[in-house]
């Protein structure tokens, strides 16, 4: 039985390429936290409902045009992007390392920019 | 779907927006922690239904080969051609070179989504993914498009194209991507910072007067009301918020 677990560990480990994986007890995502600040809710709050808080959000400034709220994805982006790459996806990425642990693919990435601070000229503008 | 706005409350956002982040932490109510105002900003009210955005563009004045606007209008929404077939390009804004083969006469024009107070493509979607702001923007909200194209044989301006190849360089204010129907926002993220739309801050000529139709104060309804307009193709009814002058 332990063997079998202990196999059972490694095999998500190499899955997942991610070394911290093996540690004891079950394993657990790699969530890399690498900008200073506040997250928008308390760390168990984002765990469980940042994905009602972000479709709720879309609605509000993609069909009301409200901006500047709280749950705004690029927002999200501009703290989370790793400092390595500058992006929520990829090695590192904020986003993407917990999903592919919960094995959640996004669409959202085909249209928005993982990227954080690519901001051109024309349009960065005052702050709402 | 908007109420009425409070005034004096978009009256001061539109104060605090212009000031520093510092004058408009001043401004707001104190036990207000610095942290929370960094990262809330002040929302915005949203589209008013008060307002409606429209556009007047003076082809008289808009120059035959000079196309300032469309560039202005894929820098500012991150629109790169990489489709091989021209058929399938973005059609966001394009320029017209008009000929009127009885007496010679050109116009050059940019066309573009005329913002229908009645549109087409808005009554034919199966999704409710084409919308109309409360202010009159028309958008395609491409979270909930399933790519079936029936807005864009609906629109009699040919105002819309549809994404053919993945995309990788979006700005990051200005999403877009494979497999949805997109046209002009009248630069919807800017408008909502109260800035203009790219291309009539880009023209050199100053042929296109963005402004609020329904405020009678405004440059725009002013010229409505004292100069000849056009909507093109007035005979359908749609009551375009992009009119023109000189055709
Ligand atoms: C097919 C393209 C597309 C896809 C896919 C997409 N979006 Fe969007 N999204 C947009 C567009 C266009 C806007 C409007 C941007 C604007 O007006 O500023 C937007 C705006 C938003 C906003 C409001 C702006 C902001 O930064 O807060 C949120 C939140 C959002 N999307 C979340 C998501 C999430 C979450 C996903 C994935 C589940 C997703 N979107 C997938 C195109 C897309
Ligand atoms: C001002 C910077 C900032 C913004 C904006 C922000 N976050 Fe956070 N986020 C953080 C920090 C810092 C933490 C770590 C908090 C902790 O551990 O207590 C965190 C934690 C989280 C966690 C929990 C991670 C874990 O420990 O398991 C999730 C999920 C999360 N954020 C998602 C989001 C989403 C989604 C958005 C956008 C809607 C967002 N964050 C916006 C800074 C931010
Ligand atoms: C701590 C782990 C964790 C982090 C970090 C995290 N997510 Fe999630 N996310 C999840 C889990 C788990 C789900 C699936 C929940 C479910 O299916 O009920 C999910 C689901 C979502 C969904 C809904 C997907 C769907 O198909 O319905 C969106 C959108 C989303 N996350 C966006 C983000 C964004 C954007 C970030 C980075 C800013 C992020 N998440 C960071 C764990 C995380």
């Amino acid at each position: 039985m332990a063997l079998m677990k202990q196999a059972l560990v490694g095999f998500a480990a190499v899955l997942l390429l991610a070394p911290a994986l093996a540690v004891a007890g079950a394993p657990k995502p790699t969530v890399k936290i690498e900008n200073p600040g506040q997250c928008i809710a308390p760390a168990e709050e984002m765990r469980r409902n940042h994905m009602d808080m972000l479709k709720h959000q879309r609605d509000r400034t993609m069909r009301q045009g409200i901006r500047g709220e709280k749950a705004s994805l690029n927002e999200c982006i501009s703290c989370h992007a790793s400092k390595s790459s500058g992006s929520v996806t990829g090695k590192d990425g904020f986003c993407q390392e917990c999903h592919s642990y919960a094995a959640v693919k996004l669409d959202c990435w085909d249209c928005h920019q993982p990227k954080a601070g690519q901001k051109h000229a024309g349009a960065a503008g005052a702050k709402p | 779907m908007n109420e009425p706005q409070d005034k004096s409350r978009r009256g001061f956002i539109g104060t605090a927006a212009v000031g520093t982040a510092g004058l408009g932490i001043a401004a707001l109510a104190p036990g207000l922690h610095l942290i929370q105002v960094s990262q809330a900003d002040t929302p915005t009210q949203g589209a008013s239904s008060t307002v409606r955005w429209g556009m007047l563009i003076d082809t008289t004045k808009c120059a035959s080969g000079c196309d300032a606007c469309v560039k202005a209008c894929n820098t500012e929404n991150g629109i790169v051609e990489t489709v091989k077939d021209a058929r399938q390009g973005a059609q966001w804004i394009r320029k017209i070179e008009l000929k009127d083969p009885k007496n010679g006469r050109e116009h050059s024009l940019p066309m573009m989504c005329q913002h229908c107070a009645n549109p087409p493509c808005v009554d034919v979607c199966p999704t409710g993914a084409s919308m109309k702001r409360a202010d009159g923007i028309v958008l395609v909200d491409r979270h909930i498009c399933i790519g079936c194209r029936y807005c864009m044989m609906a629109c009699p301006y040919k105002a819309r194209s549809f994404v053919h190849q993945p995309l990788t360089e979006q700005n990051p204010e200005v999403p877009r991507g494979l497999g949805c129907v997109e046209s002009c926002t009248f630069c919807v993220q800017r408008v909502d910072k109260g800035l203009k739309p790219a291309c009539a801050e880009a023209c050199p000529e100053g042929a296109m007067t963005f402004g609020d139709l329904n405020d009678p104060n405004s440059e725009i309804a002013q010229r409505l009301a004292r100069e000849a307009s056009t909507q093109v193709r007035a005979d359908l009814k749609l009551n375009t918020g992009v009119r023109y002058q000189g055709i």
